[in-house]
């Protein structure tokens, strides 16, 4: 597949000994501070104030789009010229704004301080803020911080900063119990959930749970399945508490949702029958759904440009069970720890791309025209007037796509815009 | 720090990207951390541009901090440099690269680059977009106008020459910019008078070396050229014409004022379009008197205050802006109408004022839509910001003739459709009206749920229709008429109930009815959530 890239032999990209590309230049990628649209909708009591400046505002109304008229429980606290004068008075000025926030938003019980680039850069302090404020409000409100800043976080990144946040927060729990790990849309969290009840898995719980007062008990006998790629963090939070991760393939399409099952049927001692017998139907129904685009999709080629880092998990969905030929999975960060199963599962010699300079990546993209490029909102009509189909890649992340019952649905979100190439007489 | 949830404009560097997306041939290099690349979807998304903006970040990231970054700059100015080959790049700092204090002002004089390389100071912790787009436009006029350039005599051999203007002003995201400047070139070349240069948009530095060569400015957005149009003044002697032709009666001043200063005499046949006689046939009486709210940038709010009194009938009870260099403007113009100025990026200060001041007509930007919206009142966007709606595929100026004609339709539709709706509340015991049909453009009720989960992100529209149709959408599902009389559906079990309900709601109709449908093909009496999905998978296609 590293034929695909340029002809010329200077611009060969440096492609490391594991066979992946690893490239540092300009990145085009949300910040994790997008990761707060889906978070303030998942944790319905919990507010979260970024404390930044008018381009953090502008991001967020920008990606939020219409949600920013309907109440969000969100908000920027816009760092003024005359709070860069001196930090003390930034820490008086927070809390006057907290103070403010929480007298009118008295139904919140949850509030992160949301760190952004210039807050870091001025070293504001959040967590000493978030610790003080604790000491005002507890325990009506807890007080947490997390940083979403574009220059520690990549977009997803942001909900890992934000869960491994959490962690540390939660109750110490001896309890026999799996907990999923990671924000899903509630309809998926339930399917889930209820699969794994059939299979006799007693307690599950969910991180995060949908209201700040039910977030789960951790301990030495919590195992946790991670339902997203990007929780690096998370993860290692988990483990410090002494839960025991269970590797897995991430749960998209009917294999990948098979194999994430059975790690926890497996960890929870359930036979193979009753596994066998739980999900036949679901992992049917979710064959049958993909078989209508397979036939659409197989032996088209995808371009991945790197975006949440549920690029390899897709690749290897696409590639596995649709017919997809990859040309390149770029990701913004790999986990090797916990993508190591997806990554076996890749076929053998695809081209994955970690980091991002993308001129030259948008240089491999026109060289090997791809059917179908995944990318961001920023690249997708610039490639589309090029001639080269795209899928936005932000809808990957907000629409139910995981678990059988979506499997049919993530593959039409592949196959809708070349379905749409083919209808258009303009 | 102030706490915000919307603001009416970004920062300025947004308005700086703004000046060089418009133009051609001018490379932006952004001193900026990963992360503020997602202001090309501004570009990409709501104008629909084909093209990315052409702008480069550095994109540094934590690991950088420290002298790194100065380097990072060089590389990306460097590579921009020899990739984009521009004729000209201007070079500046976000916020946080203000932070860090490299100076890419200095930092790129010292590479020796071949093209002029523009530094902007752009002050992000006190200054907006509006005010950065004016300054980078005011920077890169000043910079690279040949200041020998001059107009051509008057009159040569050959005999006299027309006169010629400068258009300045419209940038990329402006609103309607695109078909105000064909309709004021169609304008001025009816008058007799040659278009020298358009600036920001559609200019390559090398057009701004000879914007000298106009005998005269039209500043068309006073929040962009104004002041490089003075800079021009100075230096070239050029004058400014100041009126912004938006309105009948505007665009009337707009060409007396273009034609005395480009010494011609006012053409008596000028088409000037339908507006007039629209707004005088007794269809528009009932206009007259009409309470109207107006809200917007400066220049768009006072031009609108202006048609909405002079020219429909309206009474103005309201008027403000949220670009404070336009304060005095619009103080101004508010004392001429006799009501409070309203000068606020705050647009909790702006709901309270529309609520007091009790309007039937709101006239602002995207933000006042919403609000109109929530106070179930009728609306129409005159002013930036705006949602992808706004910048159309037809043709749409808000200027000129046409202009006027446009704004006719637009400010008077949601007023009619506001009366449709009063007559369907009023008779709406009658059998043909139904209770549940909401008003056809307000939104159905005066609180909209919020979106169901994740969906939203980006481009603001479909979402948005989405959000509307969802108000209209029953939870719980009710029989299909198309399956009534079939009698094999007996119905939902909770459990399938609730599984329905949490359905986006924008397919829930649909899966409602195939499950129907497919409970009724398949003798199933009892919907259960299996049933639900067992429907889903053999529709799926």
């Amino acid at each position: 597949m590293s034929s695909a890239g340029p002809a010329s032999g200077c611009d060969a990209p440096p492609v490391g000994v594991d066979g992946i590309l690893r490239e540092r230049g300009q990145r085009e990628v949300f910040c994790g501070l997008t990761g707060i649209i889906w978070l303030h909708r998942k944790i319905q009591d919990a507010f979260f104030l970024v404390v930044g400046s008018r381009t953090c505002a502008h991001l967020l109304q920008s990606a939020a789009g219409v949600m920013v008229f309907a109440e969000p429980r969100f908000g920027t606290a816009i760092i003024e010229e005359k709070d860069l004068a001196g930090l003390a008075d930034a820490n008086e000025e927070l809390d006057r704004v907290v103070n403010r926030l929480l007298a009118r938003r008295p139904d919140i019980k949850l509030l992160f301080l949301v760190g952004s680039c210039p807050s870091e850069v001025i070293k504001l302090d959040l967590s000493r803020a978030a610790q003080r404020l604790n000491g005002r409000f507890s325990p009506n409100v807890r007080v947490l911080n997390y940083s979403g800043s574009g220059i520690e976080t990549t977009f997803t990144q942001g909900e890992d900063a934000c869960l491994s946040a959490l962690v540390p927060d939660l109750a110490f729990s001896d309890e026999k119990q799996l907990m999923i790990v990671g924000s899903l849309p509630d309809i998926v969290e339930d399917q889930l959930t209820r699969l794994l009840g059939d299979l006799g898995i007693g307690k599950i719980v969910s991180l995060p749970a949908r209201l700040a007062g039910q977030m789960p008990g951790v301990g030495p006998n919590t195992k946790y399945l991670l339902a997203q790629p990007f929780l690096a963090e998370t993860g290692t939070a988990l483990d410090k508490r002494g839960a025991e991760h269970l590797p897995a393939l991430f749960p998209f399409g009917a294999e990948g949702t098979t194999a994430w099952l059975h790690a926890a049927a497996q960890a929870f001692g359930v036979s193979e029958a009753r596994f066998e017998q739980v999900i036949a139907g679901p992992r049917e129904r979710a064959r049958k759904g993909l078989a209508l685009y397979r036939e659409k999709l197989a032996g088209k080629r995808i371009f991945f440009m790197p975006d949440s880092q549920l690029e390899v998990p897709l690749a290897r969905f696409l590639a596995g069970e649709l017919g997809m030929e990859l040309v390149e999975v770029g990701t913004p960060y790999l986990h090797k720890g916990h993508l190591i199963d997806e990554l076996a599962a890749l076929p053998p010699g695809t081209m994955i791309s970690e980091g991002q300079d993308v001129d030259k990546q948008l240089d491999r993209v026109r060289a090997a025209r791809p059917d179908l490029t995944v990318c961001g909102l920023g690249l997708a009509n610039p490639l589309e007037k090029e001639g080269l189909s795209t899928k936005w890649a932000i809808e990957l992340v907000f629409s139910p796509i995981h678990g059988y019952e979506q499997a049919g649905d993530l593959a039409e979100l592949f196959a809708r815009p070349l379905h749409r190439r083919d209808l258009l007489r303009v | 720090m102030q706490l915000t949830v919307w603001t009416y404009e970004g920062p300025p560097h947004v308005g700086a990207m703004r000046v060089a997306t418009g133009m051609r041939d001018l490379h932006y290099v952004l001193h900026a951390p990963q992360g503020d690349t997602y202001a090309d979807l501004l570009f990409t998304m709501i104008e629909r541009r084909d093209h990315r903006p052409p702008v480069t970040y550095t994109t540094f990231q934590a690991r950088d901090l420290g002298k790194d970054t100065a380097e990072l700059f060089k590389k990306a100015a460097r590579d921009a440099y020899d990739r984009f080959q521009p004729q000209a790049m201007i070079v500046g700092s976000s916020c946080t690269a203000e932070l860090i204090q490299d100076d890419p002002h200095g930092l790129s004089l010292t590479m020796g680059l071949e093209c002029p390389v523009i530094p902007l100071e752009l002050p992000s912790y006190s200054r907006k977009e509006n005010w950065g787009a004016s300054e980078t436009f005011y920077q890169i006029v000043r910079t690279l106008a040949d200041k020998e350039r001059r107009p051509p005599p008057a009159v040569a051999e050959s005999g006299p020459r027309r006169p010629r203007a400068n258009l300045l002003g419209p940038t990329a995201l402006g609103f309607r910019h695109r078909d105000d400047v064909v309709e004021i070139s169609r304008l001025l070349a009816d008058l007799g008078i040659d278009v020298n240069l358009v600036a920001p948009m559609g200019a390559s530095p090398a057009d701004i070396v000879r914007i000298g060569e106009a005998d005269f400015n039209i500043c068309l957005y006073p929040e962009i050229a104004a002041q490089a149009c003075s800079w021009l003044e100075r230096t070239f002697r050029q004058k400014t014409v100041k009126t912004v032709p938006i309105g009948l009666n505007a665009t009337r001043e707009f060409v007396a004022e273009v034609c005395a200063v480009a010494g011609i005499t006012v053409p008596a046949d000028l088409d000037q379009g339908r507006m007039g006689w629209w707004s005088r046939s007794i269809d528009s009486t009932y206009l007259t008197g009409k309470r109207v709210f107006i809200f917007g940038d400066g220049t768009h709010a006072v031009a609108a205050a202006r048609v909405a009194s002079e020219e429909l009938g309206f009474k103005v009870v309201g008027l403000g802006c949220y670009n404070r260099e336009f304060a005095r403007e619009v103080r101004a113009a508010a004392e001429k109408y006799g009501v409070e100025p309203l000068i606020s990026d705050d647009y909790l200060a702006v709901e309270e004022a529309i609520e007091a001041a009790a309007p039937e007509l709101v006239l602002g930007t995207q933000m006042e839509r919403h609000i109109a919206k929530r106070l179930r009142l009728p609306c129409a966007v005159i002013s930036a910001p705006v949602h992808v709606q706004d910048f159309p595929a037809r043709h749409s100026p808000q200027m000129g003739f046409e202009g006027a004609n446009v704004l006719f339709d637009t400010w008077v539709h949601p007023l009619v459709m506001g009366l449709e709706e009063h007559l369907l509340t009023m008779f709406r015991e009658d059998f043909e009206f139904s209770d549940a049909a909401g008003p056809s453009h307000l939104g159905g009720h005066a609180s909209s749920p919020l979106p169901s989960s994740r969906e939203g992100l980006g481009e603001g529209s479909a979402s948005e229709t989405a959000a509307e149709t969802a108000t209209l959408a029953a939870l719980a599902p009710s029989p299909d008429p198309s399956l009534a009389g079939r009698g094999e559906v007996e119905g939902w079990t909770a459990e399938a109930l609730a599984e329905l309900g949490k359905i986006p709601f924008f397919v829930r109709g649909k899966a409602r009815r195939n499950t129907e449908r497919y409970a009724a093909e398949h003798g199933v009496t009892t919907i259960t959530r299996d049933t639900l999905y067992e429907a889903k998978s053999h529709y799926a296609r």
